[in-house]
């Protein structure tokens, strides 16, 4: 067994010290009844080249989107990386390294943090950032649960607009606490709908930009009537390029901001790990979920890195922490640190605006096939209303070599959305990409 | 004791005291040798660079309005060898598995294979997408439901949720699992959970997150659950116990058939946190002891790297009783392939009748780039290979105990430790130095302190987690060590360790300054 270093001989000798006959003598604490003779029933010892050859066999059973034209997006988002990222974070002092509690021996990671802290914050537009959640979804339930914290209040209503599956999350959580959710109608822009549900009871509005069906919205409306009505506005972004482009939710008034940050750095991994993004304004810190990292100084007065601010946590406040998280997502959030900074501001724009024009240009060649696009304002992604059901057409189209989007459906059974199609388009779709989803989209619908 | 340059142990140095002549040496620009200053990537005057090669395009954005970012955003860019350079030397300022033994307590430090990594990067694996259309995932459901198969196996229970994104996120799914299962047997009423005082912060801090009140058990003298104090404690008003097995004094809970019969009896379930599962797997399922849900830490048990803090993943195991409740999505297998069922609509089909999830923990499925780590692992070591796993972690941990316990004082003497080692501060009493001391003086000598303070029912608590992975010539090495520091401490060398590290790359930082002016991101 070529991870387990200790001889025959190694065990003998070490029982001999502890002063026990057998390595049954070490599980004598067990019941009778639960102690096992022999092993389980599974397949036995195997070497690395069995291993690889049965991981192989079940990759080779799904399509590669790097083998098809690809449009599936709808809150993961296939981009592309740079080497460097995969290779920094494959180096051992950071893949094998354990959360940063040592911090003398632990300041490259925390440097990381600390970046990567200033980083979303930038982003984001907005003050504070933590080092990390989870992903999008289970962040923007963190933001709901510390709305009703910060505003002693106990309703959240979640936009029409939010992806299913981030308004799932967030209901399943909320609900289990007793906070009391208002999910505005599915509707591909939200704007006045929202407006609606918010009264004096409301703790949060929970509004995606750009939304599930690829909607740019202008949220400064939305933080008014909030804020006028002592709510917080939470703006969930599951598309973190798009922020190289639009304006940023803090710009725009949010008093916290949950994003998935997948898109930068982070490969498709069929649904994860991810990285949530996490930020607010400086009034909510101490209601804040996860790990914070905090500038400081050593005895000798250099500058270093810790983690901080403890006392909301569980390992210190036990049942009164602002959250339960323990672990976050160190290790995508290096990735993404690591990606955002070769991109850089000029890079993210530039990625941005490449994401943005072919996403346009898509949009026009389905208008000129006789399309209708429903999105009214859009960064890399955008919804088709087919004449058809889209869950037939998508699969239609995965039989002729084309991943051709995501069914509303697929998401969310909503009668009147059978039909919509969201396609994401970013700078890895080539011309031929587009005019092979042009061609099977034809050909599906009829 | 300490050691020569080839690691050999040399008689103790009789120096009564510290003199570090690298420590009182400053270079002229505050680098030291190959560990170099590294400044932030915001300290350069010019964010106009970038490490990726994109035009410039135009674009017409009219139809985006206001919506358009017309501020600088700040983030500075490097290209690729600056990008290269800054994160080579960040990172060698970084203790890691690869390094050194890692001995944290409750946190399984292993061996992190290389072969998981290059598996979880298959472009069939890693590149695909969460919405793809079943037909073209098959390969990824077959390994979802195989590395379902395998931790229900193991468990010995008949159902298992993977979407939890780390140990705690199971634990919440296992407690909403326990909620609606009371629900749905009109036992609303439950708001309690009863949890010792050694569990995990975790514990405490997941069933307050979900409403319930929190009510601590008692331990007995030998570092267990309290039964009788538990007995007393269980009413109508529980809805669940938290037990952590083995628990957080690395030892067996002796009585956790008769806790979960007594628990089963009151009407509560039992939820046991299985952080500690690498002690016991391949030997003892905890399906056997009577646990209606654990979750297993995927990154503690089954390797999958730690990362600097994550990410994780906590699939959780579920009893019969708890099967029903388990939250979208699933995998199920329909003979010639696997579906995924992500509505509750997709399970009024007959077979999923009983099927009552109570929701959902997250976009998409769940953490498949651990699932597939993990599985890679499992395959690797096979039902004997993870059963050795098991002997082998608590055989290396009860090693260290019996070298240092002539030395170190131990809580709980009494019989043979799990898969960690505890040691208390009893020891270093009236020496000057503190557990936390004797940690940082652990570094100068090349290893990553041990868990300290933790658990909390043991005053100024060292946790000894070596795992399997660790060689006897790497455990004597490292016993040699805390021997020799043992002796410093008792010999009155207090400089030792009161200054320590002398030699990481940062001194002994000051976190109250941290907390008190926190100053968390570059301005």
């Amino acid at each position: 067994m070529r991870y387990l270093p200790l001889s025959a001989h190694d065990r003998a000798d070490m029982l001999d010290k502890i002063g026990v006959a057998t390595i049954d003598d070490l599980f004598v604490d067990v019941p009778q009844p639960a102690r096992r003779a022999g092993t389980v029933d599974l397949p036995t010892v195997a070497g690395e080249m069995e291993v690889e050859a049965q991981l192989q066999s079940l990759a080779a059973q799904n399509v590669s989107p790097a083998n098809v034209p690809f449009f599936i997006g709808a809150g993961a988002y296939r981009h592309h990386i740079p080497s460097t990222v995969d290779h920094i974070i494959q180096r051992s002092e950071f893949l094998t390294s354990y959360t940063p509690y040592q911090p003398e021996i632990a300041q490259g990671t925390l440097q990381v943090l600390f970046e990567f802290q200033s980083q979303v914050a930038r982003l984001t537009g907005m003050p504070v950032a933590n080092a990390s959640l989870y992903d999008g979804s289970t962040a923007a339930a963190e933001g709901v649960l510390m709305a009703t914290r910060v505003t002693r209040r106990n309703k959240a209503v979640l936009s029409g607009g939010l992806h299913p599956h981030y308004r799932e999350t967030v209901e399943t959580l909320a609900h289990a606490v007793g906070i009391k959710t208002e999910a505005c109608a599915v509707a591909v822009d939200h704007e006045a709908d929202v407006l609606q549900h918010i009264d004096a009871d409301t703790a949060c509005v929970v509004v995606q930009t750009p939304n599930v069906f690829g909607t740019a919205t202008d949220v400064r409306k939305i933080a008014e009537a909030a804020q006028a009505a002592g709510a917080l506005l939470i703006v969930v972004v599951t598309e973190a390029m798009s922020l190289g482009l639009l304006k940023s939710p803090g710009e725009m008034g949010a008093d916290v901001v949950a994003v998935e940050g997948q898109s930068i750095g982070v490969p498709l991994s069929y649904g994860g790990p991810y990285v949530g993004l996490f930020a607010a304004k400086e009034k909510y810190l101490r209601q804040m979920p996860g790990r914070l990292c905090g500038e400081t100084v050593d005895a000798d007065g250099e500058r270093g890195f810790v983690l901080t601010l403890s006392t909301r946590e569980q390992h210190i406040r036990r049942d009164k922490a602002t959250s339960n998280i323990c672990t976050n997502s160190g290790l995508c959030a290096l990735a993404f640190s690591v990606h955002m900074s070769l991109l850089g501001e000029t890079g993210l724009k530039r990625v941005a605006k490449i994401n943005y024009a072919k996403a346009h240009q898509l949009k026009d060649q389905l208008v000129s096939a006789g399309f209708e696009i429903v999105t009214p304002r859009f960064f890399n992604e955008f919804t088709v209303k087919l004449p058809k059901p889209a869950t037939p057409v998508v699969e239609a189209m995965a039989a002729r070599g084309v991943l051709g989007g995501v069914p509303f459906a697929r998401l969310q059974n909503e009668p009147g959305f059978e039909n919509d199609l969201i396609l994401a388009v970013t700078e890895t779709v080539s011309e031929a990409d587009m005019a092979a989803l042009v061609i099977a989209l034809k050909e599906a619908v009829q | 004791m300490s050691m020569n340059s080839v690691g050999r142990p040399t008689a103790p140095e009789m120096t009564p005291d510290i003199d570090v002549t690298a420590a009182s040496f400053r270079t002229l620009l505050g680098g030291r040798g190959l560990l170099q200053n590294e400044k932030l990537i915001f300290e350069k005057d010019d964010y106009s660079r970038t490490g990726v090669d994109f035009a410039d395009v135009e674009i017409d954005a009219s139809d985006l309005d206001g919506l358009l970012r017309g501020d600088d955003l700040g983030l500075p860019g490097l290209t690729e060898p600056e990008a290269m350079r800054h994160y080579v030397r960040l990172s060698q300022k970084n203790h890691a598995i690869d390094l050194a033994l890692y001995p944290l307590g409750s946190c399984t430090m292993k061996h992190n294979p290389r072969l998981n990594e290059k598996m979880a990067r298959l472009p069939g694996l890693g590149d695909i997408h969460p919405l793809q259309p079943v037909s073209t995932v098959q390969g990824a459901l077959a390994l979802m439901d195989t590395l379902s198969h395998w931790l229900k196996t193991l468990t010995g229970m008949p159902a298992v949720a993977i979407t939890p994104k780390a140990g705690a996120h199971g634990e919440l799914c296992g407690l909403l699992a326990i909620k609606a299962a009371h629900e749905a047997k009109g036992q609303g009423h439950r708001r309690t959970v009863l949890v010792p005082t050694s569990a995990h912060g975790t514990n405490p801090a997941t069933a307050a997150f979900v409403g319930y009140q929190v009510r601590e058990v008692a331990q007995t003298e030998d570092g267990r659950v309290d039964v009788a104090d538990l007995a007393a404690k269980l009413g109508p008003d529980v809805a669940a116990i938290m037990v952590t097995n083995p628990n957080t004094c690395g030892l067996f809970e002796r009585d956790i058939i008769e806790i979960a019969r007594l628990t089963h009896a009151a009407g509560a379930y039992f939820y046991c946190d299985g952080a500690n599962f690498n002690a016991i797997v391949g030997r003892v399922r905890p399906g056997d002891l009577g646990v209606d849900a654990m979750h297993i830490n995927l990154h503690k048990t089954f390797s999958t790297p730690h990362g600097g803090g994550g990410p994780g993943a906590g699939p959780v195991v579920l009893s019969e009783a708890l099967a029903p409740f388990a939250p979208k999505p699933w995998v199920v297998s329909h003979g010639s392939g696997f579906d995924l069922i992500e509505h509750d609509e997709g399970i009024s089909a007959e077979n999923f009748g009983r099927q009552k999830p109570f929701g959902r923990m997250c976009a998409f499925h769940g953490q498949m780039g651990m699932f597939i780590r993990a599985l890679t692992y499992m395959l690797s070591h096979g039902a004997d290979g993870l059963k050795q796993v098991a002997e082998d972690a608590v055989l290396n941990a009860n090693y260290i105990k019996a070298s240092l316990q002539d030395l170190m004082s131990v809580p709980f003497p009494d019989g043979p430790c799990m898969h960690e080692a505890l040691f208390d501060d009893e020891w270093l009493k009236d020496t000057g130095v503190t557990t936390l001391d004797f940690a940082k003086a652990m570094i100068d000598e090349g290893f990553h302190p041990m868990t300290m303070y933790f658990p909390l029912v043991v005053h100024g608590a060292m946790l000894i987690e070596p795992t399997e992975t660790e060689s006897k010539d790497e455990l004597d090495r490292f016993i040699a060590t805390l021997r020799a520091l043992a002796g410093a401490a008792r010999a009155g060398e207090v400089a030792r360790f009161k200054g320590a590290p002398y030699l990481a790359p940062a001194k002994r930082l000051d976190e109250t300054r941290a907390a008190r002016q926190p100053r968390l991101s570059y301005s």
